[in-house]
């Protein structure tokens, strides 16, 4: 497993504020920051009350805005339209380029790690308004995957082990995880990080990990019973089982793997974390409908990994939670960019002697599609914000979020292909980019009639 | 420079030289309003200090906790939300003077004669005819001598036949402006969709004073007298059974000259700031989640497990979600305007609710089954306020529909979205270049 070079993070300090674990209504970021890094003003953050009726703030703040600037002026440098194409009919459908630029260069994908792990200490908050600016360029890097899903993951098996002694000391990694109490349990062969010392490694933007799941998996719902058939444990940790204290198993459909150091690979109830460069793991491509985010198979056979969390499905439950919450800022990239190239392609192009944005019909389709954007982006922005104080009602944002951004992205797609005509039907035209992306977002983390389910056992509205 | 601290000093003064408990509603707010604390932004002598509109708040809680009566503003909105916008903007002193005063305190209540039966949309085709008095000689002037061109009218307005002309209006008499010399208008037309008629003292008006030139330059705006002879007003039936709106036939209703708002000719641009100031209104106070017509649904889908089904199931919840969405939307949009960031959303909620509450009151009525066979009452009755909740699910659908027809239907407004919002060219006018006169119709 790739570890940070020791240069950029010392070892970790968790705990030295009084032992308090990584909270997501974080600190400000600190001047520390790279200089291209978002700066923060929400320090208040911390003194928002948890209400029963929180009041969410739904506004994007002055350095919100100035992140999505410094990201939108990257990609407008290093990620149009033609290149993506290029890219995804390539062999490396990921632009490491882009990534070092995003994820190491600017800090990114640090966002949602502590300064003390090494990250930028920032919230959902900045980390959705990255994400909208990803999705408008349809940019191909592992930023959901590996900052959003699989940090997140990490974060929840930390959060776990709130009583662990802190781990100190320059090269901790071996050390700290075997103080834990169920790190060799099972016997497992211990070779990897500890959750801490990897989220730093992956708030460096250096290693790249992601979660070994089917991109279609759902969160469920806290309140759901997973029953006696432990339907829940089977659905994560399908697959894999631990057999003389290796991983077998084949996983298929994950997103980013092709682009992965590690892999966080479910088995039971544990999560394991998996160096790719070892015999034991093999990581096929396939042929996905969507090459932008492209999707591989992942065989173990005899696979060495460190076991994170002997219960993490609490963390994977957080992950995807996160996950659906903030793909919908995504999803709202993507309309954005569609709904502005459309009405800017309908204003010049000319039938009948007039400009085809003049007719009424055309007029009305994008008008609607302007307001389901506006509620999108509410709906989207109440989620990160959700997500960003520890709401309550953060799983009901995020599936409120996801079960309504997500048909918007699509039927925006939808829209820009009509609405183009026949140069929306080619390849050499971007549309379809757009089309495919938005079309696999509505079936990832969820599908919104899966995401409306869980709010149907959130507001109390059982069915028949 | 009025501040927080200083509006709070003259609240508390107002409260201490007009006890709500002892006086009178009508003369406290009277009292209020010339205390500068009606609308605090409103020009001083108006009702107003000249204060930022956002302390009127202050104003209001300090009011609010002394337990003040307000001034009933659902009653009297026409007023508050496009007279008195109106007004300020155009008239004259004495107009300000003589107007704003009780109409805030709710003592006139004032409505819109706008919308024609041929003059929906395209308000600017209207044709209810205005035509300017010879000196001195009021009786049994008017149809038809207004110029050359002032015939085409009659067409539209078609059987307003010169009904008895009554002597001097009692408008006159109240109003500021001397009665002589130009001796104002005769007004025939008829209007419709008007709120508050059968309550109302006055009315903001657009009729036609120059059927020669294109539509939206041969207007003129007035204040006229609801009690003047001449102004008939019928309820208005609609398809809930009750009448919540009104017709207004004009017949050779005197309008003295000192009753114009703005310039002769100029009465489409005075009507943008009325019809400007009725979209702003939209938007205000928080909503509780399944505030709205989602609510009623809800509870009957909570209460009646014996009414659901799996397709209900889905487009309740559909449903549900669209109306969260819908809510934390105007909430975005009211943190936007708090922090001064008014963005273009605002002209997308009324087509967002529209729509939503006609699909949610017609689940609703589904979801009820035999039960929605039936309805609760058709009466013909004249209620004050409209009343979503008070009624049962049958009277919500059939209300709804009118939620994408008033205040500027969901077809105009995606017009105004996609040419004003997004910038798309508008289509081609047939209208533009020809006389009132010659328009088809």
């Amino acid at each position: 497993m790739s570890t940070p070079r020791e240069t950029t993070t010392g070892g970790p300090r968790r705990g030295e504020g009084g032992g308090t674990v990584p909270d997501r209504a974080a600190p400000p970021l600190s001047a520390g920051g790279t200089d291209a890094g978002p700066g923060n003003d929400r320090g208040t953050a911390d003194a928002r009350p948890v209400e029963a009726d929180p009041v969410p703030d739904l506004l994007y703040s002055e350095e919100e805005e100035a992140l999505r600037a410094v990201v939108r002026r990257l990609l407008a440098d290093h990620c149009d339209a033609a290149a993506v194409l290029a890219r995804s009919e390539s062999d490396t459908p990921h632009d490491p380029g882009l990534w070092k630029a995003l994820a190491v260069d600017m800090g990114l994908a640090g966002l949602l790690v502590p300064e003390h792990l090494g990250g930028q200490g920032a919230t959902h908050r900045e980390t959705a308004v990255v994400l909208e600016e990803l999705g408008r360029a349809l940019a191909p890097v592992p930023y959901l995957t590996s900052a959003v899903l699989a940090t997140e993951a990490l974060l929840g098996c930390t959060a776990g082990d709130d009583d662990a002694p802190p781990a100190t000391g320059a090269a901790p990694a071996a050390a700290a995880s075997r103080a834990r109490p169920h790190a060799s349990a099972d016997g497992e062969d211990i070779d990897g990080a500890a959750p801490p010392e990897l989220l730093t490694a992956l708030a460096t933007g250096r290693t790249v990990a992601v979660l070994a799941l089917p991109l279609a998996t759902a969160v469920v719902a806290p309140d759901e019973d997973p029953g006696p058939t432990g339907r829940r444990d089977e659905r994560h940790g399908q697959g894999v089982r631990v057999e003389g204290g290796t991983l077998h198993g084949r996983i298929t459909g994950v997103a980013d793997a092709a682009a992965a150091d590690v892999l966080l690979v479910p088995a039971g109830t544990g999560l394991h974390a998996v160096d790719v460069r070892q015999d034991g793991v093999t990581i096929t491509p396939l042929i996905s409908f969507d090459r932008t985010r492209p999707l591989a198979e992942v065989t173990l056979t005899a696979a060495h990994g460190r076991l994170l969390a002997a219960d993490a499905r609490s963390a994977l439950g957080r992950a995807l939670r996160a996950g659906a919450g903030l793909l919908a800022s995504e999803q709202l990239g993507i309309a954005d960019w569609c709904l502005t190239e459309t009405v800017g392609y309908t204003r010049e192009r000319y039938q009948f002697n007039r400009p085809v944005g003049s007719f009424q019909a055309l007029k009305h389709r994008l008008a609607r599609l302007w307001l389901e954007t506006v509620h999108a982006r509410a709906a989207a922005r109440n989620a990160a914000d959700a997500l960003a104080t520890g709401s309550p009602e953060a799983t009901l944002a995020a599936s409120l979020a996801q079960s309504y951004a997500s048909g918007v992205a699509v039927h925006a797609a939808e829209e820009a292909l009509q609405l183009h005509g026949g140069i929306g039907m080619t390849w050499e035209h971007p549309v379809h980019l757009y089309l495919k992306r938005a079309k696999a977002d509505s079936i990832a983390l969820g599908t919104a009639g899966h995401h409306r389910e869980t709010l149907a056992r959130l507001a109390g509205l059982t069915g028949p | 420079m009025i501040d927080a601290a200083e509006l709070r000093r003259r609240t508390r003064e107002l409260l201490a030289t007009c006890p709500p408990a002892t006086a009178d509603r009508a003369t406290f707010l009277r009292a209020r309003f010339d205390a500068g604390l009606a609308w605090v932004h409103y020009p001083e002598g108006l009702g107003g200090l000249g204060a930022p509109r956002a302390l009127q708040a202050v104003v209001d809680a300090e009011l609010t906790a002394a337990g003040a009566p307000d001034n009933d503003p659902r009653r009297i909105g026409i007023g508050l939300g496009m007279a008195a916008p109106t007004i300020l903007a155009f008239g004259s002193e004495e107009q300000k003077k003589r107007f704003l005063r009780p109409l805030w305190t709710g003592e006139e209540v004032w409505c819109q004669l706008f919308s024609e039966p041929g003059a929906g949309s395209d308000l600017a085709a209207l044709g209810t005819r205005a035509v300017r008095v010879a000196d001195g000689t009021d009786e049994g002037a008017g149809v038809g001598t207004g110029g050359g061109a002032g015939d085409g009218a009659g067409a539209v307005l078609g059987g307003e036949g010169a009904g008895p002309a009554g002597g001097g209006s009692r408008g006159a008499e109240e109003c500021a402006g001397p009665d002589t010399g130009d001796g104002g208008w005769i007004v025939n037309g008829q209007k419709v969709w008007t709120s508050s008629a059968h309550l109302a003292r006055w009315a903001i008006l657009v009729a036609r004073t120059d059927p020669g030139v294109p539509k939206h330059r041969g207007i003129t705006y007035f204040i006229c007298d609801m009690t003047a002879p001449g102004v008939e007003v019928r309820p208005l039936r609609q398809i809930t059974g009750e009448a919540e709106f009104n017709e207004v036939f004009l017949t050779d209703v005197r309008i003295p000259d000192a009753h114009r708002l703005g310039p002769v000719g100029e009465g489409w641009k005075v009507a943008q700031t009325t019809l400007m100031n009725e979209r702003v209104s939209i938007g205000g106070s928080r909503v509780p989640r399944e505030g709205g017509m989602i609510g009623p649904l809800v509870n009957t889908w909570r209460e009646r497990p014996e009414l659901r089904t799996h397709d209900l199931h889905q487009r309740l919840l559909t449903l549900w979600a669209e109306a969260e969405v819908a809510r934390l939307t105007g909430e975005r949009l009211r943190q936007q305007l708090a922090a001064g960031q008014p963005g273009p959303e605002g002209s997308g909620m009324k087509l967002a609710f529209a729509r939503l509450n006609q699909e949610i009151s017609a689940l609703e009525v589904e979801l009820l089954g035999q039960e929605g066979l039936l309805y609760d009452d058709w009466t013909m009755r004249r209620p004050e306020l409209v009343d979503f909740t008070g009624r049962e699910a049958g009277y919500r659908y059939l209300r709804a529909k009118g939620n994408s027809i008033e205040g500027g239907t969901s077809e105009i407004l995606l017009n105004i979205i996609a040419e004003r919002v997004l910038g798309l060219p508008a289509e081609p006018r047939t209208d533009k270049d020809v006389a009132w006169k010659d328009l088809a119709r």
